[in-house]
């Protein structure tokens, strides 16, 4: 009946182009199977295909006399990942991204707040844009602005100087782990521009969830005789969280797998990224490679699940 | 009347606020400031005299213009091919219902979500399995392939406004799924498309360390400053390109901005 029905209805239409149209109208599994077949296709074929090859090298090890890779299943790949000095390299990594999460969390957060619930109109714009335009210019010419500001001879000893807090800069400079001969080769160097580079990304989740806390539940706050330190404590910080969350995904990832930032400002003890790097291409040895990039793909793992049980994927 | 906020923020929040956007801005503005320096041997501040001489030796370089034309070439393929799979994906998503529609979401986010070195050495690995050259489409395939979620992402947020009855009125009216496309979904995507394709542009262009792996002995501009950044060797040519990367990227991010600012603002919304 529907069948007979459909059949006199349509138009006999002279052209391949309707009768191509008709045609997927009346098959829309057709029609989903050509949106879709070739997005599915490229990213299949060549991502998930290429990550699943590399997956797979971290299960076959490397001759140590040939060096060449040996095709056999074994785990002595990822023994090797767990030896004293990969495993540091995992701790620092790690420990790296935690930092700059929190100090990008307590750096966005004012921004995201006033831009949330203060600005209007113009100053609202000015702050998208503020925010907007650091987070999607280029990332080398920012690890770069901060080559020269680091540098010894660069504007952030001049404006020590000028303040006469040399001595501040010397004895942060001197302190044991985060200090160094200078600023470029610290990992207080390192974690600044992780913080300036990745901090952005926090910013923009962190305002979209303080956008939608109704006003009025900070009124009652106060109007039940919280203090404002009381009203951020128990509704505001409580319910801004998710977005928190949300940006730490980023913060966290990028840092995790970032080899470029610690090569550039930083001390020569190794980062995942640069590990990463440094055994595809000078130690040729593409297993361990392999097997360290599943670090941050499990730990990000774990985050996003941990993540997603906290709300944050609402958040994005 | 709603009378519920205070205009005024506190004193506290403002100058945190305001420290806060200062330190997104200040290392930018030093770009610009280092590129008329006189200083050739040093990052000194402040600098000790301003001159346009270093723009006319930039200007005169052959490597620079070389790196500059391949990053616009493999930005622009990729930008067309990311534009054409991401607005499929989109539509597909947005105006059917299918099983498994978070997977491809998913799917799309991935090569943007995973730190760019496991996509690159993913890829390398695989060229190198396959014995594919490095090449210049090696390049273009990586490219394309985390420019996709930039376009995905615009178009999909678009098409979420566009209302169905409209998609209907124009069959009812005779026009068959071509002319649908052709008349009443692109004019009502196409400003989604334009933001999603500058993007797409300004990430691609910008892009290095995917390119470190997948590129062969080509450079592409973010990896001739790479290079300048490890080993510099004219540092006011570096200053230069740098500033004139920022400005690059700034256009099509502006445009993008203002293509998209009607509608829910989801333009950069996670790079």
């Amino acid at each position: 009946m529907t069948l007979a029905a459909t059949q006199t209805i349509l138009p006999n239409r002279p052209r391949l182009s309707g009768r191509i149209s008709d045609f997927l109208w009346k098959h829309p599994q057709v029609l989903l199977a050509v949106l879709l077949g070739p997005p599915v296709l490229w990213l299949g074929i060549i991502y998930l295909g290429s990550l699943f090859a590399l997956l797979l090298q971290s299960f076959f090890s490397i001759d140590d006399f040939s060096g060449l890779i040996n095709y056999e299943f074994t785990l002595a790949t990822y023994r090797q990942l767990l030896s004293d000095a990969n495993f540091d390299i995992i701790v620092r990594t790690v420990l790296m991204a935690a930092t700059v999460t929190l100090f990008s969390a307590v750096i966005a957060f004012p921004i995201a707040y006033y831009a949330a619930r203060y600005a209007r109109g113009k100053w609202k714009a000015v702050f998208y844009l503020g925010v907007m335009l650091p987070l999607w210019s280029s990332y080398l010419v920012k690890i770069y602005a901060w080559k020269l500001i680091l540098a010894k001879e660069g504007i952030l000893t001049w404006a020590f100087t000028k303040l006469n807090l040399l001595w501040l800069l010397d004895g942060w400079l001197s302190l044991p782990v985060i200090g160094g001969n200078s600023l470029s080769v610290s990992y207080t160097g390192t974690f600044l521009v992780f913080v300036y580079v990745w901090m952005p990304f926090m910013i923009l989740p962190i305002q979209a969830a303080l956008e939608r806390i109704p006003a009025n539940l900070i009124e009652a706050s106060s109007d039940l005789g919280g203090t404002p330190q009381q009203t951020f404590r128990h509704v505001l910080f409580p319910l801004a969280l998710p977005g928190i969350v949300a940006g730490s995904i980023f913060t966290f990832s990028l840092t995790l797998g970032d080899y470029i930032i610690p090569q550039i400002v930083g001390s020569s003890r190794l980062f995942i990224g640069q590990a990463v790097y440094a055994q595809q291409g000078t130690a040729g040895n593409i297993p361990l490679a392999a097997a360290f990039t599943v670090v941050p793909i499990v730990i990000m793992g774990l985050y996003l699940w941990m993540a997603k049980r906290m709300g944050a994927f609402d958040a994005l | 009347m709603r009378s519920d906020r205070s205009t005024s923020a506190p004193l506290g929040l403002k100058v945190a606020a305001i420290g806060g956007l200062a330190f997104l801005h200040i290392p930018i503005l030093l770009i610009f400031l280092y590129a008329f320096t006189t200083e050739e041997k040093s990052y000194q501040f402040p600098p000790p005299g301003l001159t346009l001489q270093w723009f006319a030796v930039t200007w005169d370089r052959p490597d620079v213009w070389a790196a500059l034309t391949l990053s616009i070439k493999v930005a622009t393929i990729a930008t067309a091919i990311a534009l054409v799979l991401g607005t499929l994906c989109a539509a597909a998503v947005s105006q059917t219902r299918f099983f498994g529609r978070e997977t491809i979401s998913l799917l799309v986010i991935l090569p943007i979500a995973l730190p760019g070195i496991i996509t690159g050495i993913a890829l390398r690995s695989a060229f190198s399995m396959a014995d594919i050259p490095f090449s210049f489409w090696t390049i273009v395939l990586g490219h394309a392939t985390f420019c996709i979620v930039v376009v995905y992402n615009n178009a999909v947020a678009r098409f979420r406004r566009v209302s169905g009855s409209l998609i209907e009125a124009s069959m009812d009216l005779g026009a068959d799924g071509f002319q649908t496309f052709r008349h009443v979904i692109l004019p009502n995507i196409g400003t989604a498309l334009l933001a999603g394709g500058m993007l797409a542009f300004a990430l691609s262009f910008d892009e290095v360390i995917v390119t470190t792996f997948t590129g062969g002995q080509q450079s592409t501009l973010p990896i001739w400053m790479l290079e300048e950044l490890i080993r510099p060797r004219q540092r006011p040519v570096t200053n230069v390109v740098a500033m004139v990367v920022m400005l690059v990227t700034f256009l099509p991010i502006l445009a993008a901005y203002y293509l998209t600012r009607d509608g829910d603002q989801i333009a950069g919304a996670g790079k």
